[in-house]
C-alpha cells in the first residue's frame, strides 16, 4: 500500500503511543488521508468529487435517519406524514428538502465522478476492482433513490413504482410471479411501501460498506491523474494532507454553496408536481416520468418499439435498460488502450465527447412524452450508446496512435505551467504504464 | 474473447434500435386539447420579489387574510383545506383570540364522551380546518360526480402553481372554439388540462366578497389573493426557509472564499520552496 516514500505515523505523545499500540485508529488515518498518504500533484477539480460524494452520501444518511423517525410507511398515511414533517416537525422542511435535493446532488457528483474516471482512463488496471466496486455503489444508489422515492406515495411515486417493477413482468415464463413476489402483490400497495421503506434503510449502510471498499481499493495504486501515468519519483507526488485537503475544503464550500441555493431557494425545481398529489391508482397520470437521473436510461427502455428475432420490444427494453449499466463491468476489458488519459488520445477523446453529448441527450428525451421527435432521437442516441462501449472503443483501442506521453508528472506539470513548448521527449513503448499488461493485451 | 462477445451484442442491440427507427409506424393522433390549451397567465405576488427570483419576498399579510375570506366564503363550499389548521392562520397575521373566534364558527366532528355517539362540537385552534363533505362519495354526490380536490397543496401539485390557480379562476367565460365540444354540466377553460372543467364559475361578478380592508373587489383581485393564500397553505415554511437561506448561503460564501484562500495559501508554499512542484492548474 502507498509509495516507499511515504512519511510514517509516528506518535509522540505517550497517550497516543498507548493508542496506537492497541487499536491505531489515527495510524490509519494518517495513513488514508493525512500526511502519509502521497497524492500526484496534478490532480484538477475533477478529482474532488470523490469526496463530495462521501459528503452527499453522509448527508443523506444523517437526514434520513432523523426523517425516518416522523414517517410512517403505510399507505394510508404515508403521504400525510411527509406533509406532517413539512409542516409540524421542527425544521421537517429543511430535512426533506435537503434529503430529496441531496438525492439529486448526489448523483450530480457521481455522474461527475464516473465521466471523470471514463475521460482519465481511471477504470483501467491496476484501478479495475476500484471501478467495478464504484459501479456496484451506483447501482446500489440508483436501487435506493428509486425505493425512496416509492416512500413519498404520491401520484408519480405510485404511477413510478408500477412502471418499473412492471418492468420484471417482462421476463419470460417467471416474470409475473417475480413481479409478485418483489411487490408482494399484484400491484404496488401496502406490502410494497413497507419492503421499501425496510430495504431503503438498509441501503445506504450497505452503500457505505462498498464506499470502505472503494477507498481502500484506491489507496492500493493510489489515486490516477490527468496525464494517467504512474507516478514515479517523490517529486510526482504532495502528501494528501494539508495539500488535498485544503482542496477538499475549498471543494466542499462550493458545493455546500450550490446546494443550498437550491434547498433552500428552488426545493421543488428537480421534482414532479404530480407527487404532491397523494396517490391514486385510480387515476394515471398523463405522463409518468422517473426522477432526472434516471432519465437516460429510461430513454433506452422506450428506445425499443418493435419485435426483433422473435423478442418482443418489452423485453429489449429491458434487457438494454439492464445491459447500458452493466456494460460498464467490462469497460476495463473492452478498452485495452495502453494510454489512460484522454488527453493522449486524440481519436478516443473526440468519441468520449460525442458519447457526453448522446448521454445528454437520452437524458433530455427521457423526460418527455413517448412521441415524436424523441422517440426517434432516443433510438439513435441509444445505437451510439451501445455502439460506443461495445463497439467504437474497443476498435479505437486497437487502431489509435496516442500522442506522445511526457516522461513524468512533474514535467508534465511543469511543461503546462511555464509553457515554453520546449518538446518532451518520447517516451520508450508502454512506459509510462509499467504494471499495465495485466489485461493481457501488449502495449503497442 | 470479451471484445468479440461485445461486439456482437453491441450489434444486436444496435439492429433491435435500428429496425425500431425505421420501421413504419402508425401516425401520432395529435392531441386535440394542445390547439386551445393556455399556459398560465403572467402575475406576480409579493413573494415573487425582487423581481420573480424569490430570494427576499415575503408573503403580503394582508393579501394572505382577503385570500382566506376568498377561500372561506367561496371556495370551501366544495374544497376543503385539510392540511390546515385554525392555529396555523396566526401566521397571516390574525392574533390568538381571533383565531380562537375563527374556530369557533366551525363544527368539528366528534364523539359524545357519554353515549359515544358520533357528534359535533366547535372548534378549538388545534383543529384542522373541517372540509364541506364527511367522504368522497358525499362529495362526488354533491357534484355530478366530480371530486373537488382538496387545496392545501394545490399550488405545489400543479404547474407553476400560483399562476395556474389564478388563470383557472380568471379563466372561464372565454368563448369555446367552434371545433370544441363542452358536454354538458361542464366548463369550458382554457387553462384546465382538458379544456372542460367540473368547477362552475366560481368567481362570476366583482363584489362577491366585501373585504374589510377596504381593497377593491373584483374577479381578478379575489383570484389573485386566493392563489397568494393557497401559495401560503402549500408552502407555510416558505419565509422561514429563505431567511434561513440567506444567512447559510452567506456563511458559505464566506468560508468558501476563506477555504480558497486558504488552499493557495498551502499551494503557495510548497511553489516558493520548490518551483518544480507547481500544481497543475
Amino acid at each position: 500500500m502507498s509509495f516507499p516514500w511515504a512519511r510514517h505515523y509516528e506518535p509522540t505523545h505517550p497517550f497516543m503511543k498507548y493508542v496506537d499500540s492497541r487499536l491505531p485508529i489515527p495510524r490509519l488515518v494518517y495513513d488514508s488521508l493525512g500526511g502519509g498518504y502521497p497524492v500526484p500533484k496534478n490532480l484538477n477539480y475533477f478529482y474532488n468529487f470523490g469526496v463530495l460524494a462521501g459528503v452527499a452520501l453522509v448527508v443523506q444518511i444523517l437526514t434520513g435517519v432523523i426523517l425516518g423517525m416522523h414517517y410512517a410507511a403505510n399507505t394510508t398515511i404515508a403521504f400525510d406524514s411527509v406533509e406532517h414533517i413539512m409542516r409540524d416537525v421542527n425544521g421537517g422542511w429543511m430535512l426533506r428538502y435537503m434529503h430529496a435535493t441531496g438525492a439529486s446532488f448526489f448523483f450530480v457528483v457521481v455522474y461527475i465522478h464516473i465521466f471523470r474516471g471514463l475521460f482519465y482512463g481511471s477504470f483501467k488496471p491496476p484501478r479495475e476492482v476500484l471501478w467495478l466496486l464504484g459501479l456496484v455503489i451506483f447501482l446500489l444508489m440508483m436501487a435506493t433513490a428509486f425505493m425512496g422515492y416509492v416512500l413519498v406515495w404520491g401520484q408519480m411515486s405510485f404511477w413510478g413504482a408500477t412502471v418499473i417493477t412492471n418492468l420484471f413482468s417482462a421476463i419470460p415464463l417467471v416474470g409475473e410471479t417475480i413481479h409478485t413476489w418483489l411487490l408482494g402483490g399484484f400491484a404496488p400497495d401496502n406490502a410494497t411501501l413497507n419492503r421499501f421503506f425496510s430495504l431503503h434503510y438498509l441501503l445506504p449502510f450497505i452503500i457505505l460498506g462498498v464506499v470502505i471498499l472503494h477507498v481502500w481499493a484506491l489507496h492500493i495504486p493510489g489515486s490516477n491523474n490527468p496525464t494517467g501515468i504512474d507516478v514515479k519519483s517523490p517529486a510526482d507526488t504532495v502528501p494528501f494532507h494539508p495539500y488535498y485537503t485544503a482542496k477538499d475544503f475549498f471543494g466542499l464550500c462550493v458545493y455546500l454553496t450550490l446546494f443550498s441555493i437550491v434547498v433552500f431557494f428552488l426545493p421543488n425545481m428537480l421534482g414532479e408536481p404530480d407527487n404532491y398529489i397523494p396517490a391514486n391508482p385510480l387515476s394515471t397520470p398523463a405522463l409518468i416520468v422517473p426522477e432526472w437521473y434516471f432519465w437516460p436510461f429510461y430513454a433506452i427502455l422506450r428506445a425499443f418499439t418493435q419485435d426483433f428475432l422473435f423478442i418482443p420490444a418489452k423485453l429489449w427494453g429491458v434487457l438494454a435498460m439492464f445491459s447500458a449499466i452493466l456494460l460498464l463491468f467490462f469497460l476495463p476489458w473492452l478498452d485495452t488502450s495502453p494510454v489512460r488519459s484522454n488527453s493522449y488520445r486524440p481519436l478516443n477523446r473526440q468519441f468520449f465527447w460525442i458519447f457526453v453529448v448522446d448521454v445528454l441527450v437520452l437524458a433530455y428525451c427521457g423526460g418527455q412524452h413517448a412521441g415524436e421527435p424523441w422517440l426517434r432521437l432516443s433510438q439513435i442516441c441509444s445505437i451510439y450508446y451501445f455502439a460506443h462501449f461495445l463497439i467504437i472503443t474497443p476498435l479505437v483501442s486497437r487502431i489509435e496512435k496516442p500522442l506522445p506521453l511526457p516522461n513524468s508528472i512533474s514535467e508534465a506539470v511543469l511543461k503546462k505551467h511555464t509553457n515554453t513548448g520546449a518538446p518532451i521527449a518520447l517516451q520508450p513503448k508502454g512506459a509510462g504504464i509499467a504494471e499495465l499488461p495485466a489485461s493481457g493485451q501488449p502495449a503497442e | 474473447m470479451v471484445k468479440l462477445i461485445a461486439g456482437v451484442v453491441g450489434i444486436v442491440f444496435c439492429l433491435a434500435l435500428l429496425w425500431g427507427a425505421v420501421a413504419p409506424r402508425t401516425a401520432e393522433t395529435p392531441d386535440p386539447v394542445a390547439k386551445y390549451h393556455l399556459a398560465p397567465r403572467d402575475v406576480s405576488w409579493q413573494n415573487d420579489n425582487p423581481g420573480g427570483l424569490a430570494v427576499f419576498g415575503t408573503f403580503d399579510r394582508a393579501q394572505l387574510q382577503r385570500g382566506y375570506q376568498v377561500y372561506k366564503e367561496i371556495c370551501s363550499g366544495c374544497h376543503s383545506l385539510k392540511r390546515v389548521a385554525f392555529r396555523n392562520l396566526t401566521d397571516l397575521g390574525f392574533s390568538a383570540a381571533q383565531v380562537k373566534a375563527l374556530a369557533k364558527q366551525s363544527d368539528v366532528a366528534s364523539i359524545d364522551d357519554k353515549t359515544g355517539e358520533p357528534n359535533t362540537r366547535k372548534g378549538i385552534p388545534a383543529d384542522k380546518i373541517p372540509g364541506p363533505y364527511a367522504n368522497e362519495a358525499a362529495a362526488r354526490a354533491a357534484n355530478n360526480n366530480a371530486l373537488p380536490p382538496d387545496l392545501s397543496l394545490i399550488t405545489k401539485a400543479r404547474e407553476d402553481g400560483p399562476r395556474y390557480v389564478f388563470s383557472l379562476l380568471t379563466g372561464f367565460g372565454k368563448p369555446v372554439p367552434a371545433d370544441w365540444k363542452v358536454p354538458d354540466g361542464l366548463y369550458y377553460n382554457p387553462y384546465f388540462r382538458s379544456l372542460n372543467i367540473a368547477m362552475p364559475p366560481p368567481l362570476s361578478a366583482d363584489g362577491q366578497v366585501t373585504y374589510a380592508d377596504g381593497t377593491k373587489s373584483t374577479v381578478q383581485q379575489n383570484a389573485k389573493d386566493v392563489a397568494a393564500f393557497l401559495t401560503w397553505t402549500a408552502e407555510p415554511t416558505l419565509e422561514a426557509r429563505r431567511r434561513t437561506g440567506i444567512g447559510v448561503v452567506a456563511f458559505l460564501v464566506i468560508l468558501t472564499i476563506l477555504g480558497y484562500l486558504s488552499y493557495q495559501r498551502v499551494w503557495a508554499d510548497l511553489k516558493r520552496r520548490k518551483p518544480e512542484m507547481l500544481p497543475a492548474e
